[in-house]
């Protein structure tokens, strides 16, 4: 579904690379979370994935595509099969609710009936079918990340990714969204969720990569924020100071 | 669906930026008025060329007793002498260049010089002894007078060999300087135009730079993102090429039917069917500028 291969990503004007070396495979209907510190990497990966940047060095293929490969006039139809989720919901303030699922749809040319069809069902599923018509800064944080799920979600893309969906939400609200989120996982979607929150992460026991300084320095099966087992991966990793990440003697 | 969805992004990036788009209506306005007028310069120029160069004589002028120019040394060119030159006009180097020859003597000159001098000071000095007899040259092709003028020169008994078209050259220079002036005024212009178009669209990309954001996110393609952008320039810079368009008709129309063909002149000027031409010139500059501007503009947003 996604794979990196030794991929690295420097910025301009920052020696430091953003990811390093970075080898990892992200398998159909995964549901993988991305921890790290700010400036580890998370959103670097997110973005390549999305190829709103390009790989310094390595490969990178998504989708059964190498993304490097990818032309320009090309990207647009790629990311239909993407969705993307952010902290900050990212919602048109001047639309309400079904305009700004809608709107997703009609960018991409589906017509009319499909949208009639389509924005309903997907608003049904996210909890807020009854708020059709409300514009964004009449619901809470909650309801605005929901119908920007609801717009990721809509075209069916195989692919999820969350740039920490909850940042901006209370715990309870936050465990509202995971429970969506796990529900679109459960229906065939690969969710990739970069995140903070390790209550979250130790609650759902999925699988944890771990970020620091752009490197992978762990990927475990069913992890929590902070492991409890021996790193499958990481080992090259330079010495880890002022973290106690990896839970073992180093 | 989509068409109707692109122009009304289009409708409401014009109404969201009417000041930026009324500059650009009006520099093009003014710009392509300018290119107009230019055009219809160059028209104007190229039909006075052709009437006039049509009825420009080439004049050989014979020797008098008073001229001591050139081969004439104070005496009157001898019959023979015309008759060579009448021999050489007709021979065969430069008989076909010739569309018919008319010879002038002392008396017909003085004639017509007291027909257009008669009145000036000093015209009840000339005598006919003063004027020269003058063999009058209508040329097929007016432009190789000069042939003439080389062949004749050195021959006994001819004072000088003139093309008249050297006398309308300044006017035709001060046309064309006046159109040089007017292009230059043109493409400063259409810079700036051009510059305001990219400006106003960059402004506009801006102000929608939230849907344009998501619109990348959600895979909307380049296309559908900038045809809307495009079009806001197109249309505006079009509202433009409309104005200067019937600009340039009123100027025919007031100007030089009205007024210049009201004035006592044989000198044939510019119609409408000039300015029809020039109308569909402007239409497509502006529109072809706008959409390159405003693309180029768009292009930033469009990286991925």
């Amino acid at each position: 579904m996604i794979r990196f291969d030794q991929v690295t990503k420097l910025y301009k004007g920052n020696a430091r690379p953003a990811l390093n070396a970075v080898t990892l495979e992200i398998l159909r209907g995964e549901f993988v979370f991305l921890v790290g510190a700010s400036g580890s990497g998370k959103s670097s990966f997110l973005r390549l994935v999305l190829k709103e940047e390009n790989p310094t060095r390595g490969q990178i293929h998504v989708l059964g595509q190498n993304v490097g490969n990818l032309s320009s006039r090309k990207v647009p139809y790629f990311r239909r099969n993407i969705g993307v989720v952010f902290q900050d919901f990212r919602l048109l303030p001047q639309k309400n609710v079904f305009q700004n699922v809608a709107f997703s749809l009609q960018v991409i040319g589906k017509s009319r009936g499909f949208i009639q069809e389509a924005v309903p069902d997907v608003l049904k599923m996210v909890g807020l079918a009854g708020k059709t018509h409300r514009l964004p800064h009449e619901l809470s944080g909650g309801e605005q990340q929901r119908v920007a799920i609801a717009r990721a979600i809509v075209n069916r893309p195989a692919i999820l990714l969350a740039d920490e969906p909850t940042g901006n939400l209370d715990p309870s609200t936050s465990a509202g969204i995971m429970t969506l989120l796990e529900r679109i996982s459960a229906s065939g979607t690969t969710v990739i969720m970069a995140t903070h929150d390790a209550g979250i992460v130790d609650q759902m026991q999925r699988r944890v990569i771990e970020l620091v300084s752009g490197q992978v320095v762990r990927d475990e099966r069913q992890g929590g924020y902070q492991t409890q087992a021996i790193p499958i991966q990481g080992f090259d990793a330079p010495p880890l100071t002022g973290r106690t990440t990896l839970g073992v003697e180093q | 669906m989509r068409f109707g969805l692109i122009m009304s992004e289009v409708g409401s990036g014009l109404r969201r930026n009417f000041s930026m788009v009324v500059s650009v209506v009006l520099v093009t306005f003014i710009s392509l008025t300018f290119v107009g007028a230019a055009i219809l310069l160059q028209m104007q120029i190229g039909q006075m060329k052709g009437y006039w160069y049509d009825r420009a004589q080439v004049a050989v002028y014979l020797c008098t007793d008073v001229a001591s120019d050139n081969n004439c040394k104070l005496t009157e060119a001898t019959t023979a002498q015309k008759d060579a030159v009448a021999a050489q006009l007709k021979s065969n180097t430069l008989g076909p260049l010739i569309k018919n020859v008319q010879f002038q003597n002392h008396d017909q000159v003085y004639q017509q010089y007291k027909k257009q001098f008669g009145t000036a000071t000093g015209s009840d000095f000339v005598t006919p002894a003063f004027l020269p007899e003058t063999f009058w040259v209508n040329m097929k092709d007016p432009n190789q007078a000069q042939v003439l003028v080389e062949n004749l020169s050195h021959m006994p008994g001819v004072e000088q060999v003139k093309d008249q078209r050297a006398y309308l050259d300044p006017i035709f220079a001060a046309l064309n300087a006046a159109s040089i002036t007017a292009v230059g005024i043109a493409a400063l212009m259409l810079v700036a135009a051009v510059l305001l178009i990219a400006t106003t669209i960059r402004l506009s990309a801006f102000s929608r730079r939230r849907e344009l954001g998501i619109m990348r996110l959600v895979g909307a393609s380049n296309r559908f993102i900038q045809t809307p952008f495009i079009l806001e320039g197109v249309i505006s810079a079009l509202i433009g090429s409309v104005l200067a368009s019937g600009a340039i008709v009123a100027l025919v129309k007031v100007f030089v039917q009205g007024f210049l063909n009201a004035q006592p002149s044989s000198t044939p000027f510019v119609g409408m069917s000039e300015a029809l031409i020039v109308v569909p010139i402007l239409l497509v500059v502006g529109a072809v500028l706008a959409a390159a501007s405003a693309s180029v503009a768009i292009g930033r947003y469009l990286k991925v």
